[in-house]
């Protein structure tokens, strides 16, 4: 009797109370209050459309490069600086050799603040990743890895929560996106820069400042955007594009945007 | 059964087994007398490598007696002084975890029979007497008391001197066959007819002199050893032994102030054989849930085989470290102690080399700018003043070899209009450059790849059509008669 009734008409606060409880375990409700801290990009334009202000921590974020260039590289080496000059050491994991740390060091990022562990398999990059998340003593933890599934994303935002570490993923061009539990899914790839100047006597001018397209594709609780950023050494911070005289922002590439289902 | 092998100008007999010895075949007989002796007479070419490898493992399986262990650097050949191989063993403070020096012997013994070795031990106050009590009593298992030494050998043969097989014949020729005929001749006779060995070799054995020897592996500072009454073979006991030793060895440390910075497990297997794990730490450490923590990993992929009787845990780096104040109701989270404690836990599973703190120094050749460290030593000064960092735009990735690109470019020099790498073509948009670095004809020996050596290379920042900007140089000097040789290293973000 008592049963029969409780099915017909359900407790409306039983109901919102396990809606909610499903959502903690599911980690897409209310995020522990920590990991509503965010770390500011310097780029109004950027902190204005994330919801949190800036790139929220103690969760991962993916950075997707858009082609074969390092600009993901670089732009994870200015979000990386930015997060370890408040509080300390980041590590940065990947398979090869290759980081340079004079061209890390242009970008702001204290080689001394970096650790780099070289890992065999995209497993081993994982199980670093985890153990960095965990230690709850790191700034950051980076991972560039080829290969991801669900269970290991869903590791590293677990491992990113009990640490209160923030984990970023970086793609390499052309790697297959998959769904999983990530707090922002980012984009970023070169773009023509406005020349620097022609040289004298020489019929070609030097590359400009290094322009990349910044699209921020998938965000837990925010909108889309694309950004045209540029990285200026005078300031030693990312500001977005004012000349967009000589070019304007090129279309959505290669037409990824399509097939990705987000 | 007998080895053979070219010893003083002919083929002569090495080694024999009990079969060949009944039928009076000795060491050091000529091969072809032994065939007169015994025709079918089964002989093996002498594998000293093969023999040499056999001895360094049973030296290392004696480390569940002590950790100082050594294989005997004389001749493995001496021919007639008693034959084989030795093993020193240095069992100092050890003898009383088996039951006696006698008792020790007889186990150590005994399990080498069981592999099949015939042996024979002895323990005495000196190395030179230990040596010549093995060899030249009937006993397999001999203890000199201390200070017996100087009435157990005078009835010995001079040969347990460990002398030149020559000097042992000028000694009989004159009829001196016994320890005790030597001790009782003037010394500087003796010196002058035989030599300054005879009375080195006698000084060392009757302890007059200390003899120095070197452990196969170094001494540890500090050991733990722990022994099971049934070998066993679960992952999970290991464990368990591992996490009791260390808590052991730990408080050990604690009152001796040290802390570990290398630590080994070794895990005696029932075959014979030893099982080695080692750990690194980047800073002294003596807690046992973190070092615990470090072993876990490799005790993984440790093979017990059938079973492991004893287990030995060996401190052999260790560094001075101060007792911490731990109790006052907080865990200790240091920043810098929990950073060294996550480098442990990568570079032991990783590879102590594949976790690195990248340091910059002082030099224009690229590759050289950047030097890799492994982050378990600690971080470094930077050999780089802060103001020569950027002045010249670096790449944020530097290719680990420099790679071959095709280019279309204008001569003698220009930077390329068009080129191909990794075949993709790039059309440049834009170039700066050049900037002429020079090797450092300072370090030619060590230069990183000896084809590129003593070159010059002229670097462009080049950007393509789309955006992708990298860095380029062209090798040597324009020449006419030579098409340039064009090279990617590295790539701008």
């Amino acid at each position: 009797m008592l049963a029969s009734d409780g099915v017909s008409r359900p407790d409306a606060a039983l109901i919102a109370d396990l809606r909610a409880r499903i959502e903690g375990i599911g980690g897409w409700g209310p995020q522990p209050e920590h990991a509503l801290a965010a770390q500011s990009f310097g780029v109004d334009e950027i902190d204005a459309v994330l919801p949190w202000g800036g790139l929220p921590k103690a969760c991962i974020h993916e950075v997707a490069a858009a082609d074969i260039s390092a600009a993901a590289a670089g732009f994870c080496a200015v979000l990386l600086a930015r997060l370890a000059n408040q509080s300390g050491t980041v590590v940065w994991c990947r398979r090869k050799d290759g980081l340079y740390g004079p061209g890390l060091a242009a970008f702001g990022l204290d080689t001394g603040r970096l650790i780099v562990v070289r890992a065999r398999t995209d497993k081993d990059v994982f199980w670093a990743m985890e153990e960095g998340l965990r230690s709850g003593s790191l700034a950051a933890v980076l991972g560039e890895a080829g290969s991801t599934d669900s269970i290991a994303l869903r590791r590293l935002q677990l491992a990113a929560e009990t640490g209160g570490v923030t984990a970023l993923l970086l793609r390499p061009a052309g790697a297959a996106i998959v769904p999983g539990s990530v707090t922002s899914r980012w984009r970023v790839g070169t773009v023509s820069s406005v020349p620097a100047g022609t040289a004298p006597g020489k019929g070609r001018a030097g590359p400009g400042r290094p322009r990349w397209r910044v699209e921020l594709r998938r965000c837990k609780a925010g909108p889309p955007a694309t950004w045209l950023l540029e990285w200026r050494d005078e300031t030693g911070g990312l500001a977005v594009a004012a000349d967009l005289r000589h070019r304007p922002a090129a279309p959505p590439a290669h037409g990824v945007g399509s097939r990705l289902a987000v | 059964m007998t080895t053979a092998a070219a010893i003083r100008g002919g083929i002569r007999i090495a080694a024999v087994d009990d079969a060949a010895k009944t039928a009076g075949i000795v060491p050091g007989l000529t091969l072809a007398d032994a065939r007169a002796l015994l025709p079918d007479l089964a002989v093996t070419e002498v594998d000293t490598a093969a023999d040499r490898r056999a001895l360094e493992g049973l030296a290392d399986w004696c480390g569940r007696y002590t950790p100082w262990t050594a294989v005997d650097e004389i001749d493995v050949y001496p021919g007639d002084n008693g034959g084989g191989g030795g093993l020193w063993l240095d069992i100092s403070g050890c003898a009383h975890l088996f039951g006696g020096e006698q008792a020790l012997l007889d186990d150590l013994v005994g399990r080498l029979a069981a592999f099949g070795f015939a042996a024979a031990a002895a323990v005495a106050d000196t190395a030179g007497a230990a040596w010549a009590m093995a060899r030249f009593t009937e006993e397999t298992a001999v203890v000199v008391q201390p200070g017996d030494v100087a009435t157990a050998l005078p009835p010995l043969p001079v040969d347990g001197l460990r002398l030149p097989a020559r000097t042992v014949e000028a000694l009989s020729r004159v009829g001196l066959r016994r320890i005790g005929s030597l001790t009782v001749l003037p010394r500087g006779a003796l010196a002058a007819r035989f030599g300054d060995i005879v009375l080195q070799r006698l000084d060392r054995a009757l302890g007059r002199v200390d003899e120095p020897l070197s452990p196969r592996r170094p001494a540890p500072a500090m050991h733990v050893r722990l022994a099971f009454a049934e070998p066993v073979g679960r992952a999970d006991d290991i464990a368990l032994a591992t996490r009791k030793m260390l808590d052991e060895l730990c408080a050990r440390l604690a009152a001796a102030h040290l802390g570990i910075r290398r630590l080994e497990l070794a895990l005696y297997r029932t075959d014979g054989t030893v099982a080695r794990a080692a750990i690194g730490t980047s800073r002294p450490v003596r807690d046992p849930d973190h070092l615990h923590r470090l072993f876990r990993e490799k005790l993984d992929g440790l093979d017990v085989g059938f079973g492991v009787e004893v287990t030995v845990l060996a401190a052999t780096v260790v560094a001075p470290l101060a007792p911490a104040q731990t109790a006052m109701g907080f865990e200790p989270r240091e920043h810098a102690e929990v950073v060294g404690r996550l480098i442990d836990r990568l570079g032991n599973r990783l590879g102590a080399g594949n976790v690195m703190r990248l340091v910059e120094r002082a030099s224009h050749v690229p590759e050289r700018a950047c030097r890799k460290l492994p982050a378990l030593v600690g971080a470094p000064a930077s050999t780089c003043d802060e103001d020569r960092r950027s002045r010249q735009p670096r790449p944020l990735q530097l290719l680990p070899w420099p790679e071959p690109i095709e280019v279309m470019a204008p001569v003698p020099d220009g930077p390329p209009v068009i080129f191909r790498w990794r075949r993709v073509q790039h059309r440049v948009a834009a170039a700066e450059g050049p900037e002429r670095i020079e090797p450092e004809w300072w370090r030619e020996e060590d230069g990183h790849d000896p084809a590129h050596r003593s070159s010059i290379r002229d670097y462009y920042r080049v950007e393509d059509a789309h955006g992708c900007r990298f860095w380029i140089y062209r090798e040597g000097f324009y020449r006419p008669d030579l098409a340039p040789r064009w090279y990617l290293h590295g790539l701008f973000p």
